[in-house]
């Protein structure tokens, strides 16, 4: 059942929930940052409007700077200004940033240590009909990798706002992901939201397999956990919004209690939060995981929910996963 | 000019080109040929032209130099050692376990040293980024008014890096906002790794590119300090645009073996070649000191 105790949406499984895209959470927070925060400034290159920093530039003219179709001057002029004691955040889509100007942001800002803020958009594959170029699912693997970098991934418009605002304070290299398609607003402004701390969306009496997700599907996640119930499975599930540092005793914790874990992302499951998951539990507690993911394949053109059905990344194929790791679980025992 | 007159400073040159040989022969590994050639133009900067204080390197006033092109930082240590930063001693520990002088300068490493660098091309935009920071009307430093004024940003690039892109976005940047606060000085050395600049990828009409871009182009000799200053001078008396000091140096310079040899460009000396290279210096050294005399 759902934890009360995170205040998710009233309307969570109702057919009116609201819709917005995560980016939208962006462009909040970061005009939210800016008003706290005179040192808060913005580059963009040449995507003002879809990457949602448009209000903020229309806001703060002197603090919003426009660098053209530059990923890697975005990021080293970023560090430049981040280096003279601004907190810059910069906004492309994540192909480009950090697909670009990965190498930038490793020397310049996380070696450096600089609190640049990198804001990935239209990431996964339900960017839908722009095709494999411009579906980022290798974004999180590049960046978890590099050490420094903080890495979260907001679940929908509201947990990207406050991720927004709470990079803009935590004085360390930062990468945000976001998404270019609406999505279900299932948390509320009262959901916790702490940088390195996951949280329980969902918890079962008996739950036999934890889910552990980041990102807008794990309302995905919340429909199969529902489904599953129905046929008396019970399940745990976290949102793992940070990726880097990962809340590992949280992961601990429902790996221990469930004896089974999924993982989900829309990204590849090379490298991803699901690789991350597995290196806790290989060195903590280890148990049975089934990866939901890009299967080690680039995408291709089509409407974004065709997309996450072809490659498998629904609440039907979350139970699927479920009921397959909890197999090989009691197989095991 | 600073302190020191210009026969000190050609001798100061002198001595950061020989404490240069020592430390790479000491590393075993490094970089020879541009550290050679830049000798003067750092000479320069931190004896006559930057405002700095090596007791307070993070002091807000000073002129913030950064150094692009990391590779050469053998030249920059032992010229930081040399004005005061920290004890000459240390410059034996380049490169070494432990040590503050890494193989590539890091920001966080040894204080004075504006940001990590190594990676070619990106030099140009942090320094650019961080001249563009400085002239946001909120910026507590750009607020105190005159000291704005005051304090500019340096850019030290290598010639090879402007095959970056990279290097040309931050170009066309610093074009755009008209940062007039932002100086860069280009070692034109005309060698890069795989062989002479020309050869690799053209880079002539630099000067003209510098222009069509918006910035203010001056070119000097890189070994005659008296220009050097000058050309800064000039730069910092230009209020319209970004000022590029294109400065011609032999790389390897002082050194006849290495000098205008590409292969030196990544080579350390051996214990033969130091020793021939540090005679030579000396030499010059003496006939430096007997003109001034």
């Amino acid at each position: 059942m759902l934890n009360t105790k995170v205040y998710l949406s009233k309307k969570i499984f109702n057919e009116d929930i609201e819709l917005a895209p995560t980016r939208n959470g962006y462009g909040k927070g970061l005009v939210l940052a800016g008003e706290k925060d005179e040192r808060v400034v913005a580059l963009c290159a040449d995507l003002t409007e879809s990457t949602r920093t448009d209000a903020f530039a229309k806001k703060f003219p002197d603090r919003f700077i426009e660098v053209g179709v530059a990923e890697q001057a975005m990021a080293t002029i970023a560090s430049g200004m981040a280096n003279y004691g601004k907190i810059p955040f910069i906004a492309s889509y994540a192909a480009f940033s950090p697909g670009r100007n990965w190498e930038q942001i490793r020397t310049t800002i996380a070696l450096n240590d600089l609190p640049v803020k990198i804001a990935g958009h239209h990431a996964g594959i339900s960017v839908g009909p722009d095709g494999a170029t411009h579906q980022m699912l290798e974004d999180i693997a590049l960046m978890r990798a590099m050490p420094n970098m903080i890495v979260v991934v907001p679940a929908d418009s509201v947990e990207g706002r406050k991720a927004t605002i709470a990079a803009a304070g935590n004085g360390k290299p930062t990468y945000l992901r976001f998404a270019r398609e609406k999505t279900p607003v299932f948390t509320t402004d009262k959901t916790l939201f702490k940088i390195g701390e996951a949280l329980t969306l969902w918890e079962s009496e008996t739950p036999q397999a934890a889910i552990i997700g980041a990102g807008p599907l794990l309302y995905e996640a919340l429909l199969a956990a529902r489904e599953l119930e129905k046929s008396h499975i019970g399940s745990v599930i976290l949102n793992c919004h940070t990726v880097s540092p990962i809340d590992e005793r949280a992961i601990v914790s429902v790996a221990r209690k469930c004896g089974a874990v999924v993982t989900l992302e829309e990204h590849q499951i090379n490298g991803g939060l699901g690789s991350a998951v597995a290196e806790v539990l290989a060195r903590n507690w280890p148990v049975p995981i089934e990866f939901v993911g890009m299967p080690n394949s680039f995408g291709e053109s089509g409407q974004p929910d065709e997309l996450l059905e072809k490659y498998k990344m629904k609440a039907e194929h979350i139970v699927e996963a479920v009921k397959k790791v909890i197999k090989r679980k009691t197989d095991r025992e | 000019m600073g302190d020191l007159i210009l026969g000190e400073l050609e001798q100061k040159a002198n001595d950061i080109r020989q404490d240069i040989i020592q430390m790479l022969l000491e590393a075993g590994s490094g970089h020879s040929a541009g550290p050679l050639g830049m000798a003067d133009v750092f000479t320069a900067l931190y004896f006559s032209i930057l405002k700095h204080n090596p007791k307070d390197p993070e002091w807000d006033e000073r002129d913030r130099l950064f150094l692009s092109n990391g590779h050469i930082c053998p030249v920059r240590y032992a010229t930081m050692a040399h004005a005061g930063y920290f004890p000459r001693e240390e410059l034996k520990t380049l490169r070494k376990l432990g040590t503050r002088l890494q193989g590539h300068p890091e920001r966080l490493r040894l204080p004075g040293v504006e940001t990590t660098s190594g990676p070619l091309g990106s030099g140009l935009a942090q320094a650019s980024g961080y001249a563009y920071a400085s002239r946001i009307p909120s910026s507590p430093l750009a607020t105190k008014g005159q000291a704005m004024l005051q304090w500019r940003v340096f850019c030290i690039c290598s010639d090879g890096e402007h095959d970056e892109g990279n290097h040309w976005e931050a170009v066309m940047f610093a074009g755009k906002y008209k940062l007039s606060n932002l100086t860069v000085i280009v070692d034109r050395n005309n060698i890069q790794i795989d062989g002479h600049t020309e050869n690799v990828m053209p880079l002539e009409p630099l000067g003209d590119k510098y222009v069509a871009f918006g910035w203010n182009v001056l070119s000097v000799d890189g070994h005659n300090i008296e220009a050097i200053i000058d050309a800064c001078n000039q730069a910092r008396a230009t209020y319209e645009k970004p000022t590029v000091i294109i400065a011609h140096t032999i790389p390897g310079k002082g050194v006849s073996f290495m000098e205008n040899m590409y292969e030196w460009h990544g080579k350390s000396p051996n214990k033969e070649e130091a020793k021939k290279a540090l005679h030579e210096l000396r030499t010059l050294g003496g006939k430096i000191r007997a003109e001034h005399e």
